[in-house]
């Protein structure tokens, strides 16, 4: 992807961040060090009940994994976010994300009156915390996307964390497809085996990017995904 | 071939406390106390049963499909699931299961998600969350379209494949099969009896299902 970076910015191990990321642009996430994880959730900036719904994205696209090509689709049928570019092939719509109890049983407490900003975070309550910047909440919740990690589900349907699914200058790229509210960590992903605090820091950057032509990869990827971009253009009639 | 547990209920249906036939297309939304069994029947086989759970005193606190499935380790819920709320609290538990497998991945049905799926003319077509929507509309108990997230398909099959592929197959169950939970707190159940017939989850023919509670 070319073009101008617009703005950068290195969100740290176990840190948080939202933005409202403009209709063609593009969020290149980059895992720094390899084995980072990204949990998202998004939402239509302009009327956020309108929102990420995975079971949707992934029954429109009959995937249980995210790659290139993919569009994240919300419950009103519209493509907030393309995948236009991955270096990694595989991001995990099943595993969500932990909370304080469950990060507390695995690694331990670490809180801020003694480690200060080494304290240990945990992926609900940031998300927690970057939705209640835009007025929501609890209820907002949805599925989230763990972007760099993989899960594999076997024929009894067991779930397995694959580990080394991402490595050091891995990226993934979203375009933005109608003004999309993002929110996102960089907690471990919930069944990375490790026992100990290590989340991982990721890079942001973002670029101005060409709207999608009819040929587009994620566009034509699936009719379904032609007719959920038919249904996001009709969002900005007349404007 | 995957695992299917079956288990049975002594439970007799005349000493049920509640027992409600509930058409195709028909919503429903009833309190369940902390105790109480509760059972789904699919009367006529391969209906889908697109089913909330909510803690009745707090509804922020709700079923969560991802923290389900991730708890238990495995993807498909039956006897034994403990059904896990965004808050990681235990809403329900599956104690008997006679179909054996039931999917939360494949969420509900919605206008605008059959219009994707199938064409942009089925926006007129009936489906699950319209009817989600007119149960919380008519419950006036201040749920909104926000508090309806990823739910339960009851009879539901939706295999996910160890390369990563969805597909929709047609239903394990068949007439007479039904599933049972005991409420873990007293929650709020929501249900769409499935409408949907543009896929086979239904068979292309919804079907009613029997709701029966016991003390």
């Amino acid at each position: 992807m070319n073009g101008e970076i617009l703005f950068e910015e290195t969100v740290r191990g176990g840190g948080m961040w939202s933005f409202v990321l403009r209709r063609h642009l593009t969020l290149r996430i980059t895992d720094v060090e390899g084995g980072a994880n990204v949990g998202l959730m998004a939402y239509n900036a302009d009327a956020t009940l309108d929102r990420l719904n995975l079971p949707d994205t992934l029954k429109a696209q009959y995937t249980a994994k995210l790659t290139r090509g993919h569009v994240l689709m919300s419950d009103m049928g519209h493509a907030l976010l393309s995948i236009t570019a991955d270096t990694v092939g595989w991001h995990d719509p099943l595993g969500g994300h932990g909370n304080a109890e469950m990060a507390k049983k695995k690694s331990g407490e670490a809180n801020y009156q003694e480690k200060r900003n080494d304290w240990y975070r945990n992926a609900h309550d940031n998300f927690l915390i970057e939705l209640g910047k835009f007025g929501l909440g609890k209820r907002d919740l949805v599925a989230n996307v763990s972007f760099f990690s993989r899960v594999d589900v076997d024929a009894e349907g067991k779930m397995k964390f694959h580990p080394e699914n991402s490595k050091a200058g891995d990226s993934v790229d979203l375009r933005a497809e109608m003004n999309v509210l993002v929110i996102l960590n960089t907690c471990q992903h919930p069944l990375d085996p490790n026992p100990k605090y290590a989340p991982k820091p990721v890079q942001l950057a973002i670029r101005k990017t060409p709207p999608p032509d009819a040929d587009d990869f994620c566009r034509s990827f699936r009719e379904e995904n032609k007719r959920s971009f038919i249904l996001t253009e009709r969002l900005f009639i007349g404007a | 071939m995957s695992a299917f547990i079956l288990t049975e209920s002594k439970l007799d249906p005349a000493k049920a406390v509640y027992d409600l036939t509930l058409p195709s297309g028909d919503g429903w939304l009833h309190e369940i106390k902390r105790g109480q069994i509760f059972r789904i029947v699919d009367l006529d086989g391969n209906q889908a049963v697109d089913t909330l759970f909510y803690n009745a005193h707090n509804f922020s606190d709700r079923y969560s499909a991802q923290d389900t499935v991730r708890e238990q380790g495995g993807i498909y819920l039956t006897t034994g699931t403990k059904l896990i709320s965004s808050e990681g609290n235990v809403l329900a538990t599956i104690v008997t299961d006679t179909c054996g497998r039931h999917d939360t991945f494949g969420g509900a049905c919605a206008a605008e998600s059959n219009q994707v799926r199938y064409a942009i003319e089925k926006r007129w077509m009936h489906s699950c969350r319209d009817t989600f929507l007119l149960a919380l509309a008519r419950a006036g108990n201040g749920m909104t379209k926000c508090d309806i997230t990823h739910n339960i398909n009851f009879f539901m099959n939706v295999p996910v494949t160890e390369q990563g592929g969805l597909s929709f197959e047609d239903g394990v169950s068949t007439g007479g099969r039904y599933v049972e939970l005991r409420a873990e707190m007293d929650i709020i159940c929501l249900i769409s009896n499935c409408p949907q017939l543009n896929n086979p989850c239904n068979a292309y023919n919804p079907t009613p299902v029997r709701l029966l509670i016991w003390d």
